[in-house]
């Protein structure tokens, strides 16, 4: 049997081509991914490893934990610790760690890197081994810095320069004068490490006097656990923590494995669903295929074969299609590996160099993925080649339509759906949006599928719909209409292959746009400041900020807005502090009651927080600061809070005196002229022209989001896309398939005198009108899965309405109308082609 | 060659081959399909082409319907030499002058009866010519049967479809190639009754490919072809003159 199947196979290649291409582009997907994550992986845990090559024991401070009314403060680290450590039994030297946030601008004033992975630390005496300097020397003194290597390269600075930098907002300019090489993740991943003297740095970052890690080396012949423990003896109780190298080197391969595996498993979904899609082409394509040989495989049932041995013919095929594929997918995935690892390379976002890894695994999984796949898919078609009788091999009937009733499918279909809509309505009436996820999750999944079910169904009065708009291209129309709806069941797989696809993109945009709207609405409807300044990074401000922006011509208020922890009622609730006198003509929060009164002992509290502590307007309470310190406070009103404002706001000025370092998130600015491009340019200016500061109106703060958005949305645009371009080619494998079945009959009606463009155009509007169809489809789908979604977001975001993008539902259907454009190209050309006579002819 | 044409006949000639030529492949591969062939068709008259398979009978028709392309020579359909047209030009000119008879019926299984019948007319955006059309239907018989599918109908039926499609948009010639040659010999009477009727009483030209001598005697006159070439003609023919004639070209292939 195999050999019949091994010469079906050859003698179909053109008609295979298609499926094989589907399965190659879901396979190529999965072994891309495999082979892209672990090279990436790998890379990062060798130059992390390398990282460790300074540190034997790593000490860190014990983190604090509140207890009753008092906040937790992590321990510190103290020169006493670091010459403790120096001086334990085993330990060669120890160097005091000291690291956080720094900007550094480029020539042009730029932020170099982004702004999450700009770090500032401390070098270690004349000489840190940490970091070998490629040129100049140690800094020394606030006035030096010595930067990493790309940093230099990238920005453009040598040793002598001048860079403009920022920690917390003001602006420094020290010379540079070293440049040094390092492994450091954060600098390979793009960002970059700018190096101050120890005693600089731990005023710049706020940590006078003490370290965030100390790091010791062994000396000759002391292991690192034995160095571990000495340093556990000499180090006071409870106020240090330490760990090996080896660990630290472990832990952060563990870590750096698991974020690559959750990238792992997204990029498999996708992959998934576009193997998933290519299910149906597969399947489409056997069962045209066994259709077609209707008479050839009774012909072999007459002179013996069993009925297991046709479905097995057929599944042999299937696994050396499968096989076929799944080693071009293995190729290609491979290839597109290579190609994803120097995309991102050329990019901002840089990766340390390393070796492509194509494990065994990643071979293995793609070989049985493919094969598995199509076998799985041609088993319905298979079992159905079984039950042609012998007696088909004498009829004359050339491939028998499909007569089956759509009776029973139609009613599972029905009873599915209907479920699926049930399920659906009832988790958007739930009130807690995490527990609705499992009945909306249960009831996508059985609407999905009862649509699939009925979509043979739904074709005729959906294609019928179409109708008029096609009568006006004549009888090239009326017969595209009806080779449409001529086979159900494979106009139904052809069009849910693309459904699959467009609800997703369009499910996913319409949450999307709701929730952007949403969080735009929040972030911009609650102020009443025109300008919002603060750190590229979210890292707090100085409080230098607020004093010089209220010094600022033109500015009529501000506000810092700061977060502190504190206890009260036995729970760590953060306070917001804010400048009483001018909070109100900044924000514009809803008062559900009393006043919206900030200053002294009187305080504002969100709605949620007051309900937490069952507290009124009127109601007192005692808060205890980080310090130790306690003040009592008046609640004078609720407002209804939101994901940017919330909790207990008070006074800074009853604040600040309780606060290690006061800084704040942000500062809130009012201009007397309303935004405009001369105040902004004021602020800037007063800030230094400070790269690592942003000064945001409104319009800004919501252009930052929507940029947010859309980069997200492109993103998983870019991966669905690979769904859809297998869509594509069932869609071509659909119409070159019926083309075939069909030539005697355009090849009568290029006799009767239609002509090659009227051919052509049926085809095309065959083509269009599947299309379509699985677009309509996928598109309605789509939106009630995004309106469902959405009332769940809405239990959680406020703000949130549903926003349905017409312009871009618009854009999906004529995606789809282009799709069925492209994909009549070659089967269309083919039909126009096609030799008359032999058509007529054929039998 | 005793067919040349005789100029100035009283009745005009709807289609004409002059000096055809068919050849296929080059050198010594080459088949010489149609050789030098010279043949008029006249109106309101039907004519039979019969041969031994491969004697060109086929291709004969084939190319003088502008289905096919020809090596040399000239045809006419009417005005039209077809010789000169584009793929576009010739496809309209079926459309429009010729009808079509198949063997295998080629009627489109999703469209009804009568929508068949139309299918040339709505091809080219015309209306038809309501009266005309109940007649042909008539006499086909299929009036009561105009709302049914292909897959509905008896062979018979089918081809009779395919009759009153053919005369429905009332075409300068009919051609039919074995139209007869799927049908029973009572559905294959009737569908040649049709097509003698037509010429007989609705003055319709009709140009039939057959290798059937009974199919061959419903015809005005019969033209015989062997190895490419016209090798005789026979008028009012009965099937036992086709028969014969048929006999004498076997011995003189098998002889020569």
């Amino acid at each position: 049997m195999f050999r019949t199947a091994m010469r079906s196979v050859l003698a179909h290649k053109a008609r295979l081509l298609m499926t094989v291409l589907a399965v190659m582009l879901g396979v190529a997907f999965v072994s891309g991914t495999l082979v892209f994550t672990n090279t990436i992986s790998d890379a990062f845990q060798k130059s992390s490893a390398k990282g460790f090559d300074q540190v034997d024991v790593a000490v860190t401070p014990k983190s604090g934990t509140s207890r009753g009314d008092q906040v937790g403060r992590d321990a510190q680290l103290t020169q006493a610790t670091l010459d403790r450590a120096a001086q334990a039994p085993g330990a060669a030297s120890a160097i005091g760690v000291v690291s956080g946030f720094a900007a550094v601008a480029d020539k042009d004033g730029k932020l170099v890197g982004s702004g999450f992975s700009t770090q500032g630390a401390n070098y270690w005496g004349d000489k840190d081994p940490r970091y070998p300097l490629e040129s100049g020397r140690a800094p020394h003194g606030a006035g030096e810095v010595v930067l990493d290597a790309q940093t230099a390269k990238r920005a453009g600075y040598k040793v002598g320069d001048t860079v403009r930098m920022s920690i917390d907002g003001p602006v420094l300019t020290p010379t540079v004068t070293g440049i040094f090489s390092t492994d450091d993740g954060n600098v390979a991943a793009g960002g970059s490490l700018a190096l101050f003297d120890t005693a600089t740095a731990q005023r710049l970052l706020h940590k006078q006097g003490s370290y965030d890690e100390i790091d010791v080396k062994a000396a000759a012949g002391t292991g690192q656990g034995a160095l571990r423990s000495a340093l556990d003896k000499v180090l006071p109780k409870g106020q240090a923590e330490t760990t090996t190298g080896k660990q630290l080197a472990d832990d952060q391969a563990e870590q750096i494995s698991s974020s690559m595996s959750s990238m792992k498993s997204t990029l498999l979904v996708f992959a998934g669903i576009a193997l998933f899609v290519g299910v149906f082409i597969i399947t489409n394509t056997f069962t045209m295929l066994v259709a077609q040989r209707t008479k050839e495989l009774a012909l072999m049932r007459a002179v013996g074969a069993s009925r297991r041995q046709v479905t097995r013919s057929v599944l042999a095929e299937a696994f050396l299609v499968g096989a076929v594929a799944a080693v071009a997918g293995l190729a290609a995935g491979v290839g597109i590996g290579a190609g994803l690892r120097s995309l991102m390379g050329a990019t901002d976002a840089q990766i340390p160099d390393g070796p492509l890894v194509v494990s065994p695994g990643t071979v293995v999984t793609s070989l049985v993925v493919g094969v598995v796949i199509t076998m799985l898919a041609a088993w319905l078609p298979g079992r159905r080649a079984a039950k042609i009788p012998p007696v088909a091999a004498m009829s004359s009937v050339h491939a028998t339509a499909t007569t089956r009733s759509l009776v029973v499918r139609n009613t599972i279909g029905a009873l599915f759906s209907a479920a699926g809509v049930a399920c659906s309505l009832y988790a958007t009436t739930m009130s807690d949006g995490t527990s609705a996820q499992t009945p909306l999750g249960l009831g996508a999944g059985l609407l999905v599928i009862g649509v699939f079910v009925l979509t043979p169904l739904l074709s005729r009065p959906v294609i019928a719909a179409a109708g008029p708009v096609l009568r006006v291209f004549g009888i090239s129309g009326k017969l595209a209409r009806q080779n449409a709806v001529r086979n159900p069941r494979r106009t139904a797989a052809t069009a849910s292959a693309l459904m699959i696809g467009l609800t997703l993109i369009t499910g996913m945009t319409v949450v999307a746009g709701s929730a952007q709207q949403a969080i735009d609405k929040m972030a911009s409807s609650a102020l009443k400041a025109d300008y919002v300044v603060s750190m590229a990074n979210r890292n707090p401000l100085s409080p230098e900020v607020a004093g010089k922006l209220a010094k600022v011509d033109g500015v009529t208020a501000t506000s810092g807005l700061s977060s502190e922890p504190s206890r009260v009622d036995g729970k760590t609730e953060f306070l917001t502090g804010v400048d009483g006198a001018t909070i109100g003509a900044l924000t514009d929060l809803r008062v559900e009651s009393g006043a919206f009164r900030v200053g002294g002992r009187d305080v504002v509290v969100d709605d949620k927080t007051a309900k937490d502590h069952g507290w009124h307007t009127g109601s007192a309470f005692t808060t205890h600061f980080e310090d130790g310190k306690r003040q009592r406070l008046t609640v004078a009103g609720v407002y209804e809070g939101n994901d940017m404002m919330r909790g207990i706001m008070l006074d800074s000025a009853v604040l600040t005196p309780h606060v290690a370092h006061p800084a704040d998130l942000q500062v809130m600015v009012k201009t007397d002229g309303g935004t405009s491009g001369a105040a902004k340019d004021r602020i800037e200016k007063a800030l230094g022209d400070n790269p690592a500061v942003l000064v945001q109106d409104k319009q800004d703060i919501s252009n930052a989001i929507s940029k947010m958005f859309t980069l997200m949305l492109n993103m998983l645009y870019g991966l669905l896309a690979m769904a859809v371009i297998v869509a594509v080619l069932g869609v071509i494998n659909t119409l070159a398939m019926s083309v075939f079945e069909r030539s005697q009959e355009i090849g009568m009606l290029r006799a009767i005198g239609l002509d090659r463009k009227g051919v052509k155009r049926m085809v095309r509007l065959e083509s269009l009108v599947i299309s379509l169809f699985g677009g309509v489809l996928g598109v309605g789908l789509g939106v009630f899965f995004g309106w469902a979604a959405g009332r769940l977001l809405a239990t959680s975001l406020s703000t949130y309405e549903l926003v349905l993008p017409w312009g871009r539902i618009g854009v999906f259907l004529a995606l789809a109308a282009v799709v069925g454009i492209l994909a009549a190209l070659w089967p269309a050309r083919r039909a126009a082609r096609l030799n008359m006579l032999a058509a007529i002819k054929s039998e | 060659m005793t067919t040349t044409p005789i100029a100035g006949k009283a009745t005009a000639v709807a289609a004409r081959a002059t000096d055809l030529s068919k050849v296929y492949g080059q050198g010594e591969t080459q088949v010489v399909a149609l050789d030098r062939v010279s043949v008029d068709f006249r109106q309101a008259e039907f004519t039979a082409i019969m041969g031994p398979s491969g004697s060109g009978k086929s291709t004969l028709m084939h190319c003088v319907a502008g289905l096919d392309t020809f090596s040399s020579g000239s045809v006419r359909i009417g005005d039209t030499e077809l010789g000169a047209l584009k793929d576009k030009q010739l496809t309209h000119l079926r459309r429009d002058k010729i009808g079509f008879i198949f063997q295998a019926f080629n009627l489109l299984p999703t469209l009804t009866a009568l929508e068949n019948i139309t299918l040339p007319m709505d091809i080219a955006g015309r209306k038809p010519d309501k009266q005309w059309l109940e007649n042909v239907i008539a006499m086909v018989g299929l009036s009561d049967r105009l709302g049914h599918r292909p897959s509905q109908l008896s062979g018979g039926q089918q081809q009779r479809v395919a009759v009153a499609r053919a005369l429905a948009s009332r075409p300068e010639i009919i051609f039919g190639d074995e139209p007869t040659g799927n049908l029973d010999s009572r559905s294959g009477a009737e569908v040649l009754g049709f097509l003698r009727n037509s010429v007989r009483e609705l003055g319709q030209t009709v140009v039939m490919v057959t290798h059937d001598p009974v199919a061959a005697a419903y015809a005005d006159r019969v033209i015989f072809l062997a190895d490419g070439r016209i090798v005789d003609e026979a008028h009012a023919p009965t099937p036992d003159t086709v028969l014969d004639r048929m006999k004498q070209f076997d011995a003189k292939v098998r002889t020569s």
